[in-house]
């Protein structure tokens, strides 16, 4: 799995920048390990982790692997350890249901103390999550505004100066001669930004699919996808070829 | 036929009434039906291998009504019966077909005999009353069979079992369908143990297969059915079309023949016209009509078109109100189709026994030769065609072997018999592996697969408490919940198909908005909408479509009068070449004495490929190497069929990757494979930089391979089949996804996640069995670079040969092979840069 080969990388060379946007006045780096990151504030942005899906199924009867808690974690850390950012914010759809963060196993609660050691952390709450996360590091709340931007899990309807929302996974397709690709991407108008899912079984939403529909100025939408080792960026207007 | 026994007395066989009814119809039974009634009778299984129109339903069903005839009407309030026979069908069209055939005799010879069917389109009220009252014969699907065994009341159902007859036998065995119902039929054996099946087949290339199938399979002992076996009637009357016309290159549309084919049709009384694909039975549709000037009735049949419409064409294909119908292997399979007096098969069969099946089609009285003509889309489907056509008089038969049975089905199966009856575990091993497909199973897989069903098999092993089934005390194995059991039914079958969506034809009212409503045309896999922009035109069901978006699950598309339609290239229904016709290419390549049966325009071509470069050996690989345009080219033909070519292609372009070749890209057909890049390989292997020996090992099916298919979309599509076959994940449910009850999770995702934590997984080593066979055709793949091992020849050249041209006027034209990655992305991302540098 890529991002996971890549967060596990060590070589600084082979490590991939990000691509530097504006999003509503305030730089921001979308990295290829899926987080968003605000040098100037020293914010690291995470969406849609969707922690304990494995065994959200499970316990609907569905045994999928029950390893992609720790493969998100992993990803975490790595993005966590390239910034050391002052403030994480994780915006929302934390853990798959809201049983998630109480049923966490011990090990990976630890490794999230450890993770949020010397520095602050929010849990935005999201569909998913609505009661806010148990017993973690940090705080829960419903949306935060910081350095000129809001941050909150459903985007709101209409044009929304500033906003940094999750939810709707987006994914942009690129197609060139034949051939077409599909990737999460960060999605922004330069005027508010969409977070990929972080979590590693969350799947995606197309920009073209009509939840997405009256969110930008799609005259301006760049789909900043996530390759193997880099950003790719894509005006929506180009992504078809 | 097989000889004469004295057990076939015609008088002691026959009851009475079955003796008056055939007299009074002037009519005789056949031997073969005589002789299978007596094997019955005898306690024998028994496969009977017959042509089309050898009456092989009533051979079938004769044991069975024989047999409740003389047992006479059950007595009011007698004690609970079950059924006495199982008749299974791959179609449902067909169990409800056999009803009818059937009723019509039971009835004039006033039987006591209950007949009824059960498919998934019979309602629950009747379902629930064929429990408590079983007719005698029940007809029904694979499907069915399995959920009425993984029913508690299944030991009551079937413990007065005596038949089970099986349709359309070859074509039930060799796909993960056959190895269930194989499982399916061991359970039958332990609730009925003196059960019989007879077994009703095409030919096949090794009746030995299906006779094994037929019968429980002991440790260290190999058991078989018996076998009756009827030679084919009058022979069939084949033909290669015959053209004024220059035959194509390459292409698979066969436009070329389209006026020849339309005057056979005229001179025809009911023609079935045979494609290979669904976008080419598109194409050729739309072709006739474009020839149509008598307004013949012609229709189009295949699998993503809307059922009812498919359901009106076959109607009235029955009643002779068609003069032809253009059909995909939709309708390979046995419906009677009213009076067919030809079969054109445009583009080459692709297999012996899939030409003599579809030729089969023609004409149903056996004594009567069927009469086909095949039309190749190009020169080497010539040769292949011409190379199928000998076969079929020879009686040579390619169908593929049954297999080894799959351990995703194997995974579902376990959980219905949980479903049914708590199970023992060495007992349940026992009956598997009574299946033939399964008779070496390891019993460490079978646990492995115990306990992937009951915790999902994981290494770190943290499902304990969500187990799905469980053991009790007694140390049987039972389901956890109903849920399980729910969720069981929900999920069965083996069937996966790619996400579909329906297409809806709507309207631009005069603002230029769209309508609602508009009929249903059909289904296309999602993937094929994903890649289309609005205003994208497609063919589908004979129109030129313009895309207009998505609503919801469907795809909105209106008519469009555009000319140039971007084809639908929906993967359905591309078969490889069968490795016993590739080989007979082989032959006719290597054998100038051969050509002679070919055309002149493809003679005249192979003696020029002669001239300026080299017709191979039978055993040798012929690989050319020419600059063309500022590219170097590598073409090699293997004729292994496009998927093995394919596997080879990706391989291929890793080793001259690393060789410093720089390949650009390749592009694969059934018979060659063309490799491009930028460094001139002719020199290199002239040079000894490059060694077509070390290129070609056999040891690229190692580490290379092992590389690509940790990405390949193959490979992934593989897996997201046996992942839904095992029940990981759930089933998507057309229609349904709405109601909100079904989360789907991806399963590109979870194939990246295991893959990455638990790379010997048992449902990874179940996809990896899979994709060695189908989309990967690894295994032919390495059969092909043994056999090719020290005769490989290299012919440098200054120019494309003759031989080269058909791949190389593919190139453009087929998607280049080759998996979409970053590359795609890099491309789209670097026009953004032009744009905002220039």
């Amino acid at each position: 799995m890529n991002r996971l080969a890549l967060a596990m990388n060590k070589d600084p060379h082979r490590r991939a920048a990000g691509v530097e946007i504006v999003v509503n006045g305030v730089a921001a780096v979308c990295d290829p390990l899926g987080g968003l990151y605000l040098p100037d504030a020293g914010v690291l942005v995470v969406s849609d982790l969707h922690l304990e899906k494995g065994a959200a199924f499970a316990r609907r009867g569905l045994l999928l692997p029950p390893y992609d808690t720790q493969a998100t974690l992993n990803i975490l850390s790595a993005v966590i350890a390239r910034y050391d950012p002052r403030i994480v914010v994780s915006l929302g759809d934390n853990f798959h249901d809201r049983t998630g963060s109480l049923h966490l196993p011990e090990h990976f609660r630890a490794q999230l103390g450890t993770l949020a050691q010397g520095r602050e952390w929010i849990w935005i709450n999201g569909n998913h999550d609505p009661d806010g996360a148990v017993d973690l590091p940090g705080r829960s709340t419903d949306e935060v505004y910081l350095d000129g931007l809001v941050f909150r899990h459903e985007p709101k309807l209409g044009p929304q100066k500033g906003e940094i929302a999750g939810h709707l996974h987006p994914a942009a397709t690129v197609r060139r001669r034949e051939k077409s690709v599909r990737r999460p991407c960060f999605a922004t108008d330069g005027i508010r930004l969409l977070m990929p899912a972080f979590g590693v079984m969350t799947g995606g939403l197309d920009l073209r699919h009509r939840a997405m529909a009256g969110l930008f100025d799609s005259s301006a939408l760049v789909a900043h996808l996530m390759g193997r080792d880099r950003i790719y960026s894509v005006r929506f207007a180009n992504l078809l070829g | 036929m097989t000889g004469n026994d004295s057990r076939l007395s015609e008088p002691d066989l026959l009851p009475k009434a079955f003796r008056d009814w055939f007299e009074t119809r002037g009519w005789k039974p056949r031997a073969h039906q005589l002789e299978l009634l007596a094997r019955a009778k005898g306690g024998e299984s028994t496969l009977l291998i017959a042509p089309t129109g050898a009456g092989k339903t009533m051979a079938g069903f004769l044991p069975s009504l024989t047999d409740l005839a003389r047992r006479g009407p059950l007595a009011p309030g007698a004690p609970f019966t079950g059924i006495h026979t199982l008749y299974v069908s791959p179609l449902k069209a067909l169990a409800v077909d056999i009803e009818r055939n059937l009723m019509k005799p039971v009835g004039e010879m006033r039987l006591p005999v209950s007949i009824e069917n059960r498919t998934g389109d019979t309602p629950q009220a009747k379902r629930q009353r064929q429990k408590i009252k079983p007719p005698d014969i029940l007809l029904t699907t694979p499907e069915q069979v399995a959920l009425l065994l993984a029913n508690g009341e299944a030991t009551r159902f079937f413990k007065d079992l005596k038949y089970v007859v099986f349709d359309e036998l070859h074509s039930l065995v060799t796909s993960k369908r056959g190895h269930l119902l194989s499982l399916g039929l061991a359970r039958l054996r332990r609730l009925a143990p003196a059960v019989q099946t007879i077994g009703l087949s095409a030919t096949v290339a090794d009746p030995m297969d299906l006779q094994k199938w037929l019968v429980g399979q002991e440790p260290g002992e190999e058991r078989h059915a018996d076998l009756i076996t009827v030679s084919g009637g009058a022979k069939p009357d084949i033909s290669i079309l015959a053209t004024d016309e220059h035959i194509p290159w390459s292409g698979h549309s066969a436009r070329y023949a389209v006026a020849d084919i339309y005057a056979e049709l005229k001179r025809h009384r009911t023609t079935l016209i045979f494609v290979n694909t669904r976008s080419q039975a598109e194409l050729v549709f739309q072709e006739l009509w474009a020839a149509n000037d008598d307004n013949l009735a012609i229709a189009l049949h295949h699998g993503s078109l809307d059922v009812a419409q498919r359901r009106k064409v076959e109607a009235a294909m029955a009643e002779n109100r068609l003069r032809a119908v253009v059909a995909t292997s939709t309708l390979d399979l046995g419906i009677d189709w009213g009076d067919v007096d030809l079969v054109i098969h445009v583009g080459a069969p692709k297999g012996a026994s899939r030409l003599a099946q579809r030729i089969g089609r023609a004409n149903h009285r056996m004594d009567e030769p069927s009469k086909a003509i095949l039309v190749p889309a190009n020169r080497f489907e010539v040769m292949e065609s011409r190379a199928a056509l000998d076969a079929n008089y020879v009686g040579a038969q390619d169908t593929p072997p049954v297999g080894e049975g799959a351990l995703d089905v194997l995974a579902q199966h376990v959980l219905g018999m949980a479903c049914a009856e708590p199970f023992d575990l060495l007992e349940l091993y026992g009956e598997v592996a009574s299946a033939s497909p399964y008779a070496g199973l390891q019993w460490e897989s079978f646990e492995r697969v115990v306990d992937f069903v009951a915790t999902g098999g994981y290494a770190l092993r943290t499902y304990e408490r969500y187990a799905r089934i469980r053991k009790t005390k007694e140390g049987r194995w039972r389901v956890s919940n109903p849920q399980v059991a729910q969720q069981y039914r929900l999920n069965l079958g083996t069937i996966v198909e790619e996400p579909m969506l329906n297409i809806r034809l709507v309207k631009r009212n005069a603002l230029g908005s769209l309508g609602r409503g508009g009929m249903v045309l059909g289904k296309v896999e999602e993937y094929f909408v994903e890649q289309l922009s609005p205003s994208d035109t497609f063919l589908f069901s004979g129109k030129v479509l313009r895309f207009e978006g998505i609503r919801e699950n469907e795809c909105l598309a209106s008519n469009a009068f555009s000319l140039d339609p971007k084809i639908p290239s929906y993967a359905g229904g591309k078969f490889p070449l069968s490795t016993y016709l590739a080989d007979q290419v082989r032959q006719m390549l290597a054998d100038p004495e051969r050509w002679r049966q070919l055309p002149d325009q493809v003679r005249d071509w192979l003696e020029i490929q002669r001239e300026k470069s080299r017709l191979p050996n039978h055993d040798e690989l012929l690989v050319e190497t020419f600059p063309r345009g500022n590219r170097f080219y590598m073409v090699a033909y293997p004729f292994e069929g496009r998927l093995a070519h394919q596997t080879l292609g990706m391989l291929l372009t890793r080793r001259l990757e690393r060789a410093g070749a720089k390949p650009l890209g390749f592009v694969a057909t059934d018979y060659s494979l063309a490799v491009w890049g930028l460094e001139d390989t002719g020199t290199m292997i002239r040079s000894g930089r490059l060694r077509l020996a070390d290129l070609f090992d056999e040891d690229m099916l190692g580490d290379d391979l092992e590389a690509w298919l940790a990405e390949s979309f193959l490979l992934k599509r593989t897996f997201r089949s046996c992942a839904v076959i095992a029940g990981l994940i759930e089933r998507r449910h057309p229609g349904k996804e709405k109601s909100g009850r079904q989360v789907t999770v991806s399963a590109d995702l979870i194939y990246d996640v295991l893959r990455s934590h638990e790379p010997d997984h048992i449902l990874l080593e179940a996809t990896r069995r899979d994709a060695a066979k189908g989309l990967l055709d690894v295994e032919r793949l390495g059969a092909m670079l043994k056999r090719i091992k020290g005769h490989l020849t290299h012919c440098a050249l200054e120019h494309v040969s003759p031989l080269a041209v058909p791949i190389m006027l593919e190139i453009g034209r087929e998607p280049v092979a080759g998996e979409a990655h970053d590359a795609v992305l890099a491309e789209a991302a670097d026009d953004l840069l032009m744009e905002a540098m220039g």
